[in-house]
This record gives structure tokens, sequence and C-alpha cells, in this order.
């Protein structure tokens, strides 16, 4: 065969594939913009098939962190939210686009660092002072720097503790790496820095190298993660009623008991929303 | 080396493999249904903004991925002006992005793989009273050892890219998720072996396209 009667065939031939990959997504799909930690630990792989199987309705998982997350809806690109930063999330809402917001799990972060600890966290349950000890000492901490819920909290507990890391330690201790939880953990394992991680992530993490949980337990580390639904005043998306009906799952005993029963190595990784601490 | 697989199922890899293949070969396809012509056109028409154009096509060999991603996201957004072709976070976004970064790397690549030849069968071509059209077919054929190598430069960015899918595709699973996206997730999952072992399968398959090319290019 000749070079150029082959080509036109091998066009056609592909463009037939093209057609098949432009075909638009099922009528009975809907796009869930979440955070990285729902999806990358495994919970939303866990319990998405139990809802399509009951409800036919598949969920299109976007994990893009909660600030990045409440964008992406606020553009329209997808029908609800599954986020966890309560101070973006009030603004989201005020701001009209999200209605209806509720707490479908919890569980909460931790503050992980090397096992060598050079400013002695190990056995604290006091972030704020912890966060001070990581500073005096100058030792690497890794931030998100992502405006993500972690990175949120994590900008939240720097307040706390009056000292700006950015002023202190750029370029030095302190280190922005501008990505997700995964990415932080992995800059921290290899350069042996204190960072904050929610607890599914960092279960489900396979890269600790020398990095273990130095602080837990204290209340400011509850880590929430709330539905969102999308404001049909302001964001006419046309699948309101399916992702209302999702967001119904997640908090029903059905939903409720798939997101418990999610466990890694023996380790629950979510509690559902119902044992939630005040 | 067998456990790192425990948590891939065949399947998932499957479509994933058949995913990422499907919208490179079609991107590829587009970009080279665009660029061969256009990148022929190029070395043989003479008009005014010609000698701008060719330093457009090589400009924009360095595109970069992520802002091309962005520009499209922005484009294809149901808030932007071709939303309503829902087309966002779909495999057809994926082909549309990497076939805007194909198509001047396969225009460029073609304008210098065609220029030589057309300097030295110009001439006769013209003599012989053959068309436009009919010159760039004989030029393309004639160099079709450049040319393949042009279309295969373009496959290997498509194949390979990872910013522009992301963005315009979303990275979702068992619908938008590539090899190169599922091997950015696995990384940032801490799972490097899996990652690792994706790479492999990734370069095996990139060596065995780039092999079946050259064995039919050489029969031509």
């Amino acid at each position: 065969m000749k070079f150029r009667q082959f080509l036109p065939i091998l066009f056609v031939t592909l463009l037939g594939h093209g057609s098949i990959a432009a075909e638009p997504p099922s009528p009975e799909s809907i796009i869930l913009a979440s955070t990285t930690s729902v999806e990358n630990s495994g919970l939303l792989a866990h319990v998405l098939p139990d809802f399509t199987k009951e409800s036919g309705i598949t969920v299109h998982v976007l994990a893009q962190g909660t600030g990045q997350a409440l964008q992406t809806a606020a553009r329209d690109d997808a029908d609800l939210v599954l986020v966890h930063d309560p101070e973006a999330e009030e603004r989201f809402i005020t701001e009209g686009h999200g209605i209806d917001r509720a707490q479908i799990a919890w569980n909460d972060f931790v503050v992980v660092g090397p096992q060598s600890d050079p400013a002695h966290l190990a056995g604290g349950h006091n972030a704020v002072e912890g966060f001070r000890a990581i500073a005096t000492a100058r030792a690497p901490f890794v931030s998100r720097g992502d405006k993500s819920g972690t990175d949120a909290l994590e900008k939240r507990l720097w307040r706390a503790t009056g000292i700006d890391p950015a002023a202190s330690g750029v370029g030095t201790w302190y280190r922005d790496i501008g990505g997700g939880m995964g990415a932080a953990l992995n800059a921290a394992a290899g350069m042996d820095a204190y960072t904050l991680s929610d607890r599914g992530t960092w279960l489900s993490f396979r890269n600790k190298g020398p990095l273990v949980v130095l602080l837990e337990g204290d209340p400011r580390l509850v880590n929430r993660y709330d539905v969102i639904l999308l404001n049909p005043e302001k964001h006419p998306v046309p699948k309101q009623a399916l992702a209302r009906r999702f967001a119904q799952w997640l908090r029903s005993p059905e939903g409720q008991a798939a997101i418990g029963a999610y466990k890694m190595d023996g380790e629950q990784l979510f509690h559902p929303s119902a044992t939630a601490p005040k | 080396m067998f456990d790192v697989w425990k948590s891939f199922e065949t399947a998932t890899l499957a479509h994933t493999v058949a995913l990422s293949l499907t919208v490179s070969f079609s991107s590829t396809a587009v970009a080279a249904a665009l660029g061969l012509p256009s990148g022929a056109a190029l070395a043989i028409c003479r008009f005014p903004g010609r000698r701008v154009l060719v330093l457009l096509a090589n400009a924009l060999l360095g595109l970069p991925p992520v802002v091309v991603g962005l520009g499209l996201y922005l484009i294809l957004s149901r808030s932007g002006p071709l939303g309503p072709l829902a087309l966002l976070f779909t495999p057809g976004a994926m082909v549309l992005a990497q076939a805007v970064l194909a198509t001047p790397i396969i225009m460029a690549l073609v304008h210098r793989a065609i220029e030589e030849p057309w300097q030295e069968y110009g001439g006769a071509l013209r003599v012989d009273g053959a068309t436009r059209l009919r010159s760039i077919q004989m030029l393309l054929a004639i160099a079709r050892r450049p040319v393949l190598t042009a279309v295969l430069t373009g496959f290997g960015r498509t194949i390979s890219e990872v910013g522009a899918v992301l963005v315009v595709g979303g990275n979702i699973a068992g619908y938008t998720r590539t090899m190169t996206t599922t091997i950015v997730l696995e990384t940032s999952k801490g799972d490097l072996g899996l990652a690792l072992g994706l790479g492999f399968i990734l370069i095996g398959i990139t060596i065995a396209v780039s092999a079946a090319a050259f064995v039919l290019g050489e029969k031509g």
C-alpha cells in the first residue's frame, strides 16, 4: 500500500474513534466537585457503587481541593460539592452560590513529622503550641498553599500563634509547595519536614518514609465534610434533582453506613456525621 | 512487584490504556488532518503573511499545555462561550486540547520537510502542469519519512501530555482518567511503585506505536 493511500484510511479509522470519544456523558450522571481527601483516600470509590446500584446515577468525581471545588461549582461546572472548609463554605452560601449545606462525615487532622522530631511535638494535644514550637525551632514545615480546606485550617492555626510563617520562614523553613495533600506528604517525607494532614489521606498514604503522627486530639483539628447543593436561582444546573438525590443518600442510613464501613488496615477513616462532636 | 498491582484491577487498567490511546490517536488524527496540508501549503504557496505564519507555527512548538488547558477550560465552561456544548470534563474536551497542542508541531515539521523537495521537484511539477493540491500530495509522498516523524512527534506530545488533559478532563475515574493523569494521582497517593509501573507500560505503548508506524512507513 502506498503511504498516501494509507493515510486517509488511517484518518477515517481514527476519526471513528474520535466520535466515540466526543460522546457526551450519559444523562443519568452528575459531577461532584470534591476535596482530594475523600477521593484519594478511596472513600468515594468505596461508597459510590452502592449509590449507583440503587439509583442508576453515575457520579463523576473531580478531586480538586475545597477552594478549587467551590470555584468550579460557582462557574456551573459541577452539580454539587463535597468540601471541608467551614469559612469558605459560609462565604459560598452567603454569596448566593450554595444552599442546603449538610454534614455527611467527619474525622480529624493530624500533625505529622519526622521521627527525629526536632521541635519536640510528640505526644502533644495542642495544635497552636505545636505550630509555635515548629516556628521557634525553625524546623522544616510543608504548607499546601493551595487554598484547600487543609490549607485554610493551617493558616488559621498560624494566625492563632501570632506568627506569620510566610514572613519569617519563606525560603528557609516554611515551604509552600502549592500542591495537594499527597504532594505535601511526599515533600515532607523527602525533606524530613512537618505538615498538617487530614487523617483519611494520611492513613491511605503509601510513601510515609520517616513520617509519623506527632500531634493529634486538639478539638481545633476536627475535620467536617459537608455537601452543598447549588442555588437554582443563580445556577440553573439541569441536574439539580439528581444532585439532591445523591446528597440525601449520603445522609441516609444506607449512605452513612457505607461511609462508616470504609476501613484501611483495620482503621476507620471517616465517621458518620451522626456521631460528630459538637 | 506484583503486590503493587493489587489495588489496580485489570479492567481499570484496560480502560485507562484504551482511553489514553483513543484520545491520543484522535487528537493526532485531527492535528494531522489540519497540519499536513497547511504545513505543506506554507512551503509551496507564496502569499502575504506567510513568513509570520511560519514563525508562529514554530513558536507554538513550545505552547504550554497547562495554558492551553486553562484557556479551553474557560471557553468550554458552562458559563463560557461554548458552555452549551457540555464538553468540559469529557474525553471530547481532551481530544480538542491535545489537537490544539499537536497541530502546530505537525505543521511546523511538515513545512520543514517539504521545503527541500519543493525546491528540487517544484520546477518539474509546475512543468507537468500539476495543481497546488496535486503538488502537495506528491511532495508529502516524496518526503513521507520526515512527514511520518512529524506525525509521530505530534502523537508523542499527546500521549505523554498531562497538564491540559488534567484541567479540561478533570481526571474522573473510569471516564477521563488517562495513563498520565493516573500516574500523577498514584504519585500523589504515595503509591510510587504503581506509578512507576504505569509509566513503564506507557513507554512500552509509545515504543510499540512508533515501531508500527515505521514498519508501515517503510512499506509505503
